[in-house]
């Protein structure tokens, strides 16, 4: 095992040495609850499905993702473990991906943990399974995307409250960028392809085609070229801001 | 060998380390003192390829810190300051994280933590997390991490420092033990801990060295350096008897007791045999009478204030 592997089992490992883990997963699956069968009409629409499950998924991300990243280095600065961790014979690249593919992995045991739902409509209905799974991975993606924008912010303070509030944001813009809301606010003379490429780093852009059953590679690779983007802000930021 | 060569760190317009340059050789515990704020942290933490230098190299067993930065930090153990670790883990999780981050693998893991424990005297607190560790033993914790892997270079950034006087005993005595074949930097700002510990000592002030030596050399560079201290138990005119004797330079009274002498030499040379001559004849009436080697204190406040007055003026 490499120290990205090490690093990884040690940040995992503490998300459930605290009670951090029980209460993200826990507060994860009522609110994904509420909003599916309250607010979705789960029951209502008469469909086999899960696009109401699914299409909240943005929004709750939107909180809940932030706050699991908000103390990936924010901490490790304040506490100075940061010191500890870069003095080690570690590349920096394996300090960034372990923690956040430890993060990742927790908002996957939490979606995992929403399979009573899948279980459900399968018992009520006949769905689309292939759908589903390729909704859970694109849901699971995005997750990803969201983090890597988290894990950024917390690279750029101390405070983690700080770095939740940067990462909500910035993680808003990036939700709205695709929708309709902000594509008709451009002035009519603003360019057709500024207008195509704001919409084309919306998140909905992407995510509403994979809820919908639309498995195109191509979405995929976006939410990948996205994280890996964000992770290599996140190594610069680091290296940049570490000595205060 | 740690060789630190030209050595300057600005951030922004502040420049913390000035042009520093010095070697530390195998054996040697090198003393790191200076004033708060003299950049001795910000050396430790360029010397350890935490910062990046601004100018300047520093490379360990020809390894250079910034170039082949994970060989290098293979070959060092750092003790940062505050000892951080991660308080969730408990020391026994801790310690099995560092072993494999710093490369041991199946029951080495166990062996290593276990001789670290040993060592450092953790066995009570192996199960306890971190955080609600003492003081003291979370200090313990973080000089184990240091010495997980036998490293060649020790560098420790004030590890006695908030310690009780027992605490502070025990960390001496086991970098003493760990000095013989290794390069120990230590920064402190106590200075009997110099004095206890340390083959050499080097002064900085300033991001600049002001003074590098033995503790002996560094002592000797007082004013008080064979200086002769003698206690009365009645008063006596003991400068009268002084006036004539050579090698005494002056004699001051203690301001608090005026039975206090201090009896300075002339030029750091010996005087105690001509003082102690007169003291015999005139029948001085003694209570206390000893020879000082030197106040470090008052060598490190000599050096450190000449260096601030230079900087201000």
């Amino acid at each position: 095992m490499g120290n990205l592997g090490i690093i990884f089992k040690r940040e995992l490992h503490s998300y459930f040495a605290t009670p951090l883990a029980y209460v993200f997963i826990v507060i994860f699956l009522i609110t994904n609850g509420i909003f599916t069968f309250d607010l979705g009409g789960f029951f209502l629409r008469g469909q086999a499905d899960l696009l109401p499950f699914f299409g909240f998924h943005p929004w709750l991300y939107l909180f809940m993702v932030p706050a699991i990243a908000m103390t990936l280095w924010a901490d490790e600065r304040k506490t100075g473990t940061i010191e500890l961790l870069l003095t080690l014979p570690v590349r920096l690249v394996d300090a960034v991906l372990g923690k956040f593919l430890a993060a990742w992995v927790l908002t996957g045991i939490a979606l995992a943990l929403t399979f009573p739902i899948w279980v459900t409509v399968n018992y009520l209905g006949d769905p689309d399974n292939g759908v589903i799974v390729a909704a859970y991975l694109g849901s699971w993606f995005m997750a990803g995307g969201f983090l890597a924008i988290g894990s950024c912010m917390s690279a750029c303070t101390k405070n983690s409250v700080i770095a939740f509030i940067l990462t909500v944001a910035i993680c808003f813009l990036f939700v709205i960028m695709g929708s309709p809301i902000l594509l008709n606010a451009f002035p009519s003379w603003a360019p057709q392809w500024l207008v195509d490429a704001f919409s084309a780093m919306g998140f909905l852009t992407h995510f509403d085609s994979i809820a919908k059953g639309v498995l195109d590679i191509r979405d995929f690779l976006f939410f990948s070229v996205f994280i890996g983007a964000w992770l290599l802000a996140s190594a610069i930021v680091i290296e940049m801001k570490k000595a205060n | 060998m740690i060789e630190i060569s030209h050595l300057t760190k600005k951030f922004d317009q502040f420049v913390a380390v000035n042009d520093l340059s010095f070697s530390v050789r195998e054996g040697e515990v090198l003393g790191f003192l200076g004033p708060n704020g003299a950049g001795k942290s910000t050396t430790m933490k360029v010397i350890t390829g935490f910062l990046a230098p601004s100018a300047g190299k520093v490379t360990i067993d020809g390894h250079d810190i910034s170039s082949a930065a994970l060989q290098a930090k293979r070959l060092i153990g750092y003790l940062p300051e505050g000892a951080p670790s991660y308080g969730d883990m408990t020391t026994l999780e801790f310690l099995r994280f560092i072993a494999q981050v710093r490369g041991f693998r199946g029951v080495e893991i166990e062996q290593r933590v276990d001789h670290v424990i040993n060592e450092v005297a953790l066995e009570s607190v192996r199960d306890q997390s971190i955080e609600t560790l003492s003081k003291g033993f979370k200090r313990r914790v973080g000089l184990a991490q240091a010495i997980m892997h036998d490293p060649k270079v020790l560098i420790l950034d004030e590890p006695t420092d908030g310690l009780d006087p027992n605490q502070k005993h025990h960390v001496r005595s086991l970098i003493k033990s760990l000095a013989t074949d290794k390069i120990v930097i230590v920064s402190t700002h106590i200075l009997e801990e110099v004095t206890a510990v340390c083959s050499r000592a080097v002064i900085i002030a300033n991001g600049k060295i002001v003074a590098d030596g033995t503790p002996a050399e560094l002592e000797s560079q007082s004013r008080f350096h064979q200086a002769i201290r003698v206690t009365l138990t009645d008063s006596h005119d003991l400068v009268a008897d002084l006036k004539a004797v050579p090698g005494v330079a002056s004699v001051e009274v203690a301001e608090d007791n005026g039975l206090a002498y201090t009896i300075f030499a002339e030029g750091g040379a010996s005087i105690f045999s001509q003082v102690s001559e007169v003291a015999q004849q005139k029948h001085w009436p003694i209570s206390e009478f000893y020879v000082e080697r030197g106040q470090l204190e008052e060598v490190f406040r000599s050096v450190t204030q000449q260096s601030e007055g230079r900087a201000n003026g």
